[in-house]
């Protein structure tokens, strides 16, 4: 058995195995009626505001959704509000700008607003001219968005997605041109930079809770609750695990190797 | 309906052999793993030609009806065609483009000291930004102001000269209270992370198919 199976990840095993059973019992009681709650996130709920003052300008929405590829699973989270917010910009008529640093996900957001606006039955107002691959170059990248935001104008900028040292470059450039700032990253040291100049900020899990939010699908209500109450148990085992290192100092490299 | 179905499967099977990889050691399943990251690393490389093809349909346009901005549009055609040219000249004449070479040249005297000096901006972003975040409005941003500061003070030479408490203190402050909560946003990310990616393999969600 220990030659097939890993031993040294049967921690991780378990965990994944705990938290995939609180999501599929989460889902059940979903579809045996049970609402799920899920607190007010205002940095998704000012999305739309944002997006109605973009049109009352008569301006653009910028949206990035961050600077790596489609398999940083920031990447999704951020293409899944972007669907959300495409909607929300084809029904108030407005324009959307998608810049993107990697060409597979500028396929994928090209085909993510064009069936947005679809969805939102304004199929005609997709402009495929507004999804834009920039540059690979960080950098290169960082100064097209900036002139975009300088030049353009956009009303609104929203940033979402996997965040690195443009995250400042990029927010205050968009406070300087007047935009209202809405960002989401789990990229924990870009954080504070997004706080300091961004309107609105969601931190780590509530960015990839944003989707969930705006979808209101039981589904993945399901997760997030599965991730909630996998929190409560992890902070538990951190308690524990503290308890029992100061009740026996000497077990502290077994229960290193245990949690 | 073929074309919905078919990527959500691809999608979970390859998910599911990325998780086996983890926790089985199986030759079979490692080879057929390894072989799908290999694959993977062949789509990102070919894909920069959808990159290209873009940058050109919306450039070229511009420029030739000289639309809003034409002549940055132009700068950006002909620097890439220059770079392209200048690679596949490198490669038909010295065989490579390794050091030596024009295409490292361009690389090495213009697109680093560039990149180098939007880089160097964030400086003077990181003091702008810190300006308006240190102001003292509420309670909370006059702990930010009192922490930032002391922590200012603790690592710079000066800081230790007037007291030896500062480094201490500059160092308590970023190993105990910033590294609490940044642990706690950490644990949070993480169950953020499993759960959408639970979402994605089991194709509940699919932003990789068009954000649904």
């Amino acid at each position: 058995m220990s030659s097939i199976f890993n031993v040294s990840h049967l921690n991780v095993f378990l965990a994944l195995f705990l938290f995939t059973a609180l999501f599929i019992s989460f889902l059940f009681l979903s579809r045996k009626g049970r609402t799920l709650y899920l607190r007010r996130l205002d940095g998704v709920a000012a999305i739309e505001e944002a997006v109605g003052r973009a049109t009352e300008m008569g301006r653009p929405v910028l949206f990035v959704p961050g600077i790596d590829n489609i398999d940083e699973i920031q990447t999704l989270a951020g293409i899944a509000v972007l669907s959300h917010v495409a909607r929300t910009v084809a029904r108030f008529d407005c324009s959307l700008i998608v810049p993107t640093r990697n060409a597979i996900v500028l396929s994928v957001c090209e085909e993510t607003v064009k069936e947005s606006f679809t969805a939102a039955g304004r199929p005609d107002a997709y402009k495929s001219d507004n999804i834009r691959y920039l540059s690979d170059d960080q950098f290169a990248f960082t100064a097209a968005v900036d002139g975009i935001m300088l030049r353009e104008k956009p009303a609104t900028n929203i940033y979402m997605g996997a965040f690195y040292a443009e995250a400042l470059i990029l927010s205050e450039t968009g406070f300087a041109s007047g935009a209202i700032q809405v960002a989401g990253t789990a990229s924990i040291a870009q954080l504070p930079f997004f706080v300091a100049a961004c309107d609105y900020t969601l931190l780590a899990e509530e960015f990839y809770a944003a989707s969930a939010y705006l979808s209101r699908d039981p589904k993945v209500l399901s997760s997030i609750k599965a991730s909630d109450y996998f929190k409560i148990i992890t902070i538990a085992v951190i308690i524990l695990g503290i308890v029992l290192a100061n009740l026996n100092p000497e077990a502290v490299p077994l229960l290193q190797k245990l949690f | 309906m073929v074309k919905d179905k078919v990527p959500v499967y691809i999608t979970i099977v390859v998910g599911v052999f990325m998780i086996l990889k983890f926790f089985v050691q199986l030759d079979f399943i490692k080879v057929v793993a390894d072989e799908l990251e290999q694959w993977c690393l062949v789509v990102f490389a070919l894909a920069i030609i959808l990159g290209v093809a873009n940058i050109l349909r919306l450039n070229l346009r511009i420029v030739l009806r000289r639309e809003k901005d034409w002549p940055y549009k132009l700068v950006v055609v002909v620097s890439m065609g220059v770079m392209i040219l200048v690679g596949i000249a490198d490669l038909a004449i010295h065989g490579d483009i390794s050091t030596g070479s024009g295409f490292q040249y361009l690389f090495q005297y213009i697109l680093t000291p560039l990149s180098a000096a939007m880089f160097a901006l964030l400086a003077f972003y990181i003091a702008s930004a810190a300006f308006r975040a240190f102001r003292a409005r509420n309670i909370r941003a006059i702990l930010l102001l009192v922490s930032g500061a002391l922590v200012m003070i603790g690592r710079v030479p000066i800081g230790a000269s007037l007291s030896p408490i500062f480094p201490r203190l500059s160092d308590w402050i970023m190993t105990v209270p910033n590294a609490a909560g940044q642990r706690g946003l950490i644990i949070g990310a993480a169950m953020g992370m499993i759960a959408t990616g639970l979402r994605v393999i089991f194709g509940i969600e699919r932003p990789y198919l068009r954000g649904e």
